[in-house]
């Protein structure tokens, strides 16, 4: 490694770092602020957070080489953490640390777009069922308990199997299209009580129809508990990524993601253990993150807290 | 007389009830009209129907379980609004009937700024830009009597108090100039300076704006000062109709009697507040006869068994739905 990755490794730690603790002086003026960072895990936990996504889309300057390059296939194989390599390399000589930085960006982007795609679906479909009630709430509940009924890995590996070497986006979709059950309850819980509220007939009253009812009054007083689950869930999603990754059914090599690298490095787990330790532990430390900012957002957003 | 804006006939919404309690009469054959520019007050105690007659002018009644029945009639510049497509209906609604309801508190969406919420109905309804709806925002909010509009216009519901809530409210509901005002009980959540504040700017508007109000209030207090025909419903009907004037000088149902016994005087300290004994029966099973004979105290057999119609008092436009009417001689007689 060069100087210059090391440096902008630094810069990355420290711009994160800096950011918390402006963020946390900012967030000081307002009771919901006060609430997040009373939290002790959740400053550290945006931090975590904050420094992979800066790590993640500054990959090329922090990784010193290409991550799929194949170094010196003979004399670098397995090599330890040392200066050059700080985090080893495995078994096809490639740098663990470049692989490491440019898989952060691709798992750290799948699991961003997958819940967004969830979240979407997920409160939509709520909304409607929550908002229209009687035969559009029993259709669309339904289908979320069947969608619940299934188990999700063996659907995702019956259409993975459909595939020839399953393209990124359509990984992000179905990830996407297959985990917005849960959300979906979430939001219609939330919207049979939000529909019931007086400034919700006011604006009926003054010729407002179902779409904007729903998208202006409705779902923005529901968005507490639709951004906590999206926090939360982005941690499962993170895991079911390298699960499928793992598989071989997830991100296609040469990509690198932290479960293909996982995937690619159990095998050699007794003379090279750095291959599969520290991407095993990235995915640990972010879903660790994720769950401690959900937490603390959880309760800093509770409704039934006054908001002044 | 000129064309009535609005004419009510045989409203009649009922609730199912679940579990069996049966079905809720709550509006059961209400009648009446509103003429361009009058302010109509509709008087009466909690549970005699006047939220769900307002409701139901606007279709906002929830369904299930509230429905309105086949053979009511709301007509509104000719044409049936029970009839009406949910999209003409939505054309109709704050625009040309605004309503503006009891609690200022939380009528007011949270998350969205006063003026934002103002301009809802302009955008809407007259497609302005959110610039153009912006300024209207500020316009209102001056109509009303808020001071520093411009300012306003980008505070959230609350940074205001009541008063000013419900100043937002009625410039809300106000933007598109509506024909008919629908304000229910639009002061009751206030306290009593801001009562009177807010029953002299909507005076003040109506003159201004030249529309139709229709007053929902328990307070006969607020409806001597400010309203030209008064309506006096009791369990789901119209016990009562007559021009302010009339009413308040010669009441010919015993309710509305006791309704204003029981307004507070300044002229009588001594004496004790006058209550109606008992209370309202529930809309699942009205009395048989006349509604009001288990709490009227001039009540006799006939009014135990036949229903009485709206008798024409003889003085023009007052009408009484009460036996007395034909047998005024039982009243002198009990007084």
């Amino acid at each position: 490694m060069t100087p210059r990755t090391w440096l902008a490794l630094l810069a990355a730690l420290t711009v994160a770092i800096a950011a918390v603790a402006l963020l946390r002086r900012r967030a000081a003026r307002t009771p919901a602020g006060r609430e997040f960072f009373r939290h002790p895990p959740a400053a550290p936990g945006l931090a975590v957070l904050g420094f992979f996504a800066i790590v993640a889309i500054g990959a090329r300057l922090v990784a010193p080489y290409h991550p799929a390059a194949q170094l010196d296939i003979v004399g670098l194989q397995n090599q330890a953490p040392s200066w050059a390599h700080p985090l080893g390399t495995d078994t096809f000589s490639r740098d663990t640390w470049s692989r490491l930085v440019f898989g952060a960006r691709i798992s750290l982007a799948v699991g961003a777009l997958a819940m967004l795609v969830a979240v979407t679906v997920g409160s939509i479909v709520g909304a409607m069922a929550g908002y229209f009630r009687r035969w559009v709430d029993a259709v669309l509940m339904r289908t979320v308990d069947v969608g619940l009924a299934i188990p999700r890995l063996f659907l995702l590996l019956m259409i993975a199997a459909l595939w020839e070497g399953l393209p990124l986006p359509v990984l992000v979709l179905l990830i996407g299209l297959t985990g917005w059950f849960g959300t979906s309850r979430l939001v219609r819980a939330e919207v049979l009580s939000v529909r019931e509220r007086d400034f919700v007939a006011a604006a009926r009253a003054l010729g407002a129809g179902p779409a904007r009812v729903i998208f202006r009054h409705v779902l923005p007083n529901a968005a507490a508990p639709i951004i906590v689950s999206a926090a939360l869930g982005i941690g499962n999603v993170l895991l079911l990524e390298a699960g499928l990754s793992f598989l071989g059914i997830g991100v296609q090599p040469p990509l690198p993601s932290w479960g293909n690298m996982i995937g690619d490095g159990w095998r050699q787990l007794a003379v090279a253990p750095w291959a599969t330790l520290f991407p095993g532990l990235a995915i640990a430390v972010v879903v660790m993150a994720l769950n401690a900012v959900g937490d603390a957002l959880r309760d800093a957003l509770d409704p039934r807290r006054e908001v002044t | 007389m000129t064309e009535p804006l609005l004419r009510v006939r045989d409203l009649r919404t009922y609730f199912v009830t679940e579990r069996g309690a049966g079905t809720a009469r709550a509006v059961d054959g209400v009648s009446f009209d509103i003429f361009p520019g009058e302010t109509l007050g509709i008087v009466g105690e909690s549970g005699c129907g006047k939220t769900v007659t307002s409701l139901s002018i606007l279709r906002l009644i929830p369904e299930p379980p509230g429905h309105i029945r086949p053979g009511s009639f709301i007509e509104f510049e000719g044409r049936n609004l029970l009839t009406l497509a949910p999209k003409e209906l939505r054309a109709i609604r704050g625009n040309k009937i605004a309503m503006i309801f009891q609690e200022p508190m939380t009528s007011l969406n949270p998350v969205f700024s006063v003026g934002d919420q103002i301009a809802e109905a302009a955008i809407v309804h007259q497609g302005l830009s959110r610039k153009a709806a912006r300024a209207r925002a500020s316009e209102m909010l001056k109509l009303v009597g808020i001071p520093d509009p411009e300012e306003r216009v980008d505070h959230y519901p609350h940074q205001l108090s009541g008063g000013m809530r419900q100043r937002v409210m009625i410039a809300m509901a106000l933007v598109c100039h509506p024909q008919l005002l629908i304000a229910d009980e639009p002061t009751t959540a206030l306290d009593v300076t801001i009562q009177a504040q807010i029953l002299e700017l909507l005076d003040r508007l109506q003159a201004e704006l030249g529309m139709a109000v229709m007053l929902i209030t328990h307070d006969l207090g607020v409806v001597a000062g400010t309203v030209d025909r008064v309506v006096v419903m009791y369990a789901g009907q119209v016990v009562e109709a007559a021009p302010t004037k009339g009413l308040f000088a010669r009441p010919a149902h015993p309710y509305t009697e006791g309704l204003m016994a029981a307004v507070p005087r300044l002229d009588a300290p001594r004496a004790r507040l006058h209550a109606i004994p008992g209370q309202v029966p529930a809309a699942t099973a009205w009395p048989a006869g006349c509604r009001f004979h288990p709490r009227c105290p001039f009540a006799w057999e006939k009014c135990r068994v036949e229903e009485p119609p709206l008798f024409d008092t003889g003085v023009p436009g007052h009408a009484a739905r009460c036996w007395l009417v034909t047998e005024p001689a039982r009243r002198t007689a009990k007084a």
